[in-house]
């Protein structure tokens, strides 16, 4: 239960691009064709499964305050915290190092096709900012570590499929000269984060009636946007509300 | 302006506009967003990422020579995570609430891609004085958006400027409030940053038309 609920969490309503814009340097850059934000995306997802987890058990055994007990009593004190920013960032900077050199050697075509996206993972915030979540928000289990870092990219994955899709097709419509590119890119992230705010109430156990508020919502969303994928997305969103209420 | 040349004070105005790091380069936007609900946070910020960026930049400089091109990713993470250590610390001892507030986004300075990308476009290329000045340009541009968001966010959201009540108040109904102006409460919350900074980017277009994309 603990699981499903911490998923749903991350996946929606905790959304490291609309709840936090974490990430979003790459998310505005490699977000202009669907088929290199699926790429990067998956990528993404891979890194936070492994780095999440990594350094939930750094946490825990090294830099906690009281971590070091382990190796004795007269460990017990030290509180090595402020160490954090560093041992994420290295774990994180290895781990992205050693996927591209599997990738590599397993499937040069997707290698190829990642390009410098895969070394950039390593300083996109989303990376970073998950273990830095884990951390603050103080995550149990390793399990729920795993689970916490999966989720998350998902969620990243999910923000960035919806994205390139809008943008493809908004192509060839009549934006304003100046607007074009960067600026409505901005304007519909801002639309899609409103959207998923409807999410909120999903988990915290709110009231019947506020459930089906923010369905309506989420229904004005895809009129406005009017893309197959926020579409295939809502249908996803209806079916975890459902998934929820049966809990 | 004696103290700098012509070229050098260039490297400082530039990023202040037509060149922003923000608007333009698309770099650091992660933490632009998240921290701008308010004035004075945006300011913390913006000061944290000019220390940053200005000495991580002189630091790299110095570097540039000795550092072997494979590993320059990580040797560059270390030095802005070192940096980053010192800010937090700092916070955490004299402003403890304020950088309750931060939150991670301190940390996520790490990942501020506008640091590597000044480390990688310009530190590795040029003299020590040079790197310091884009460090402290970039970050100045960057500490702009951040302000406009912040003092817009903040003034039309909760009708205040670093906490100041400045469109009179809202329970007893004086300046403003009393010909029935209500605070936007949706100013306050994330998504408007983003559209925020999406008009700033039409308004700065629509004055430069050759910022324009097709």
């Amino acid at each position: 239960m603990e699981h499903i609920e911490l998923f749903f969490k991350s996946v929606f309503v905790d959304n490291m691009v609309f709840a936090y814009f974490l990430g979003m340097c790459s998310y505005l850059a490699v977000s202009k064709k669907v088929s290199t934000a699926v790429g990067l995306g998956a990528a993404v997802i891979f890194v936070l499964a492994i780095t999440v987890p990594l350094n939930w058990l750094l946490d825990q055994y090294l830099l906690q305050e009281g971590a070091l007990t382990w190796l004795g009593e007269e460990y017990a004190d030290y509180d090595l915290s402020f160490l954090s920013f560093i041992m994420f960032i290295a774990t994180i900077a290895t781990m992205v190092q050693l996927v591209e050199i599997i990738v590599e050697k397993f499937s040069p075509s997707l290698y190829n096709s990642l390009g410098i996206f895969l070394p950039l993972i390593a300083v996109n915030c989303a990376i970073l900012g998950g273990s830095l979540f884990m951390q603050s928000r103080e995550i149990e289990t390793l399990g729920l570590a795993l689970n916490y870092g999966i989720a998350s990219g998902i969620g990243w994955f999910l923000a960035i499929l919806a994205i390139a899709a809008i943008r493809e097709k908004i192509r060839y419509s009549n934006v304003p000269a100046p607007l074009r590119g960067l600026g409505i890119t901005f304007i519909i992230t801002g639309l899609m984060a409103i959207g998923f705010m409807s999410f909120g109430g999903m988990l915290t156990g709110g009231e019947d009636e506020a459930t089906e508020e923010s369905r309506e919502d989420t229904v004005g969303m895809v009129s406005t946007t009017d893309t197959a994928n926020t579409i295939k997305e809502t249908d996803l969103s209806l079916e975890t509300k459902e998934g929820t209420n049966k809990q | 302006m004696g103290l700098l040349s012509k070229k050098d004070s260039k490297l400082i105005m530039d990023p202040l506009a037509d060149n922003n790091p923000i608007t333009i380069q698309v770099l650091g936007i992660c933490s632009a967003l998240a921290i701008t609900a308010q004035l004075k946070p945006s300011i913390v910020m913006a000061i944290s990422v000019m220390f940053v960026m200005g000495v991580g930049n002189v630091v790299i400089s110095l570097m540039r020579n000795i550092i072997p091109s494979k590993i320059r990713i990580i040797v560059q993470l270390i030095v802005v995570a070192t940096l980053v250590i010192i800010v937090d610390q700092v916070l955490k001892a004299f402003a403890y609430t304020l950088s309750k507030e931060l939150s991670v986004f301190i940390g996520l300075i790490i990942t501020n891609c506008i640091i590597m990308g000044r480390f990688e476009a310009f530190a590795l290329a040029n003299g020590t004085w040079r790197s310091f000045l884009d460090g402290i340009g970039n970050a100045l541009g960057y500490g702009v958006i951040l302000i406009i968001v912040g003092f817009f966010r903040e003034l039309l959201g909760s009708g205040t400027l670093f906490g100041f009540k400045v469109l009179g108040d809202p329970v007893e109904k004086t300046g403003l409030y009393a010909i029935g102006y209500e605070n936007n409460g949706f100013m306050v919350l994330p998504p408007m940053a983003l559209i925020v900074v999406g008009i700033i980017i039409w308004v700065q277009r629509s004055r430069n038309k050759d910022l324009i994309e097709d």
